[in-house]
């Protein structure tokens, strides 16, 4: 496909085009995913997630121009949500990396979720894809910011950023589970507003080795632009961990599973959109109503039945 | 679903605010469009860029301090010579009645100065997409 080699080429405007096609679902876009896939495979993917507010897009704008001076070519997919009411997004992480301008190792992409929950979208990894397959080393995904994305980019991306900050109630916040477990480093943002140390000694006294890799605390301050290089060093060093034994082969597992998973997901959902030989979801639906049969009957009968589309 | 239109608010120049383009930008969301805002101080490089990396429908150019003669047409020759002619430029802010033959002669599409109903640029930017 002619916009899958432009694309191999560094191609910006291939590039984009082919994140729009994937996101659309439009024709041939099976056929560039699967072109492109061999291709993927050296990026290095780094997740941010974190309450809204809390400096991630800032970070990642003083990231970006930091890797750059260490000659890394950069990718961002920034995700914000999709209204629920409007089906209408303000995409407005970009805004906060206009340092970059037109720096030709850098490639910016802002999606909304559009409708999917958790955090992300679901053309999100696919245009990680893109970008890997482009040439871009280093990707950089952030979340929407909310609820359970933290859990979602864990299983995604291959070094997981949680940002945080301090004076916001969120010390306890910050102890409750799941963050506590799903990041590989922790950020405290906005040292400038004072209260850090306190929350940084709290992360470090509840963070606990997994897996060989003690979590990392990190202070920074993305206004005054300090800790930067620290948070640079610490991403190459836990790609340096996950390189030099099972981490990243194990990721790697985790991140085709979960994508595994997700597009069957995806394919269910679809395949009963329409009509199956003439009897409608709602048929069922109505027979379960009126105790005919019960759901769990009902579904077996389903998938027995399933014609995936084409 | 409808196909999602995408669009670039953007303010090229030295303005000093950007209400208004928030304003549209809100309107535009709320009209299921997914709006990329870039913010203040923008050059037509930093504009053509954002718009081929996003791969956007559309562009909304505004200006309140008369930059609009010099760096819209600009914004129209990048995007011609990046090979993104196809993205439609609009264009909003204070603009002078005299200005707008000219700017339409440099490939800006329509012009929507102050006091332009949001629901007329929404329906130019739905059909604009097409």
């Amino acid at each position: 496909m002619k916009i899958v080699e432009q694309v191999l080429k560094g191609d910006k405007r291939a590039a984009g085009k082919l994140i729009s096609m994937i996101e659309d679902d439009d024709p041939g876009a099976t056929e560039a995913l699967a072109a492109i896939y061999p291709h993927t495979g050296k990026a290095h993917i780094v997740g941010f997630t974190g309450p809204p507010g809390v400096g991630k897009s800032s970070l990642i704008n003083r990231l970006i121009r930091e890797f750059r001076v260490r000659d890394r070519k950069v990718g961002v997919v920034a995700v914000d949500p999709t209204s629920p009411f409007t089906g209408g997004a303000v995409l407005g992480d970009r805004i906060r990396m206009s340092d970059t301008g037109t720096d030709p190792g850098v490639f910016i992409r802002s999606m909304a979720t559009r409708g999917h929950t958790g955090g992300l979208g679901l053309a999100t990894f696919d245009a990680v894809k893109v970008l890997d397959a482009s040439g871009i080393d280093l990707v950089f995904v952030e979340t929407v910011g909310a609820g359970q994305s933290e859990i979602e980019i864990a299983s995604r991306a291959h070094t997981t950023v949680v940002v945080q900050m301090p004076q916001s109630g969120d010390a306890v916040q910050a102890l409750k589970a799941g963050i506590l477990e799903i990041g590989d480093l922790y950020v405290v943002n906005k040292t400038d507003l004072g209260g850090a140390d306190a929350m940084s000694s709290n992360l470090d006294f509840m963070l606990e080795e997994r897996q060989g890799w003690r979590p990392l605390v990190i202070q920074t301050s993305a206004l005054e632009g300090t800790g930067i290089k620290e948070l640079a060093d610490a991403i190459n060093k836990h790609y340096r961990y996950l390189k030099g034994g099972a981490g990243w082969r194990r990721k790697e597992s985790d991140r085709a599973r979960k994508e595994l998973y997700e597009s069957m997901r995806r394919l269910l959902a679809e395949s009963f959109a329409d009509e199956t030989e003439g009897i409608t979801l709602e048929d069922t639906v109505g027979a379960i109503v009126a105790r005919k049969t019960d759901a769990r009957a009902a579904a077996k009968k389903l998938l027995r039945d399933l014609k995936l589309p084409k | 679903m409808a196909k999602k239109i995408r669009v670039l608010m953007a303010k090229p120049g030295l303005d000093g605010h950007d209400r208004g383009a928030k304003v549209v930008a809100r309107a535009l969301r709320d009209a299921g469009m997914e709006v990329i805002y870039t913010g203040l101080r923008q050059t037509p490089e930093d504009i053509v860029e954002a718009a081929i990396q996003e791969d956007v429908d559309a562009i909304g150019l505004s200006s309140l301090s008369g930059a609009h003669m010099v760096l819209f047409p600009e914004v129209v020759k990048l995007l011609k010579k990046r090979g993104a002619g196809d993205i439609v430029v609009v264009a909003g802010g204070i603009i002078p009645d005299d200005d707008i033959p000219r700017l339409a002669k440099a490939g800006i599409k329509a012009v929507f100065g102050p006091g332009t109903p949001l629901a007329d640029i929404v329906a130019y930017f739905r059909s604009a997409a097409k």
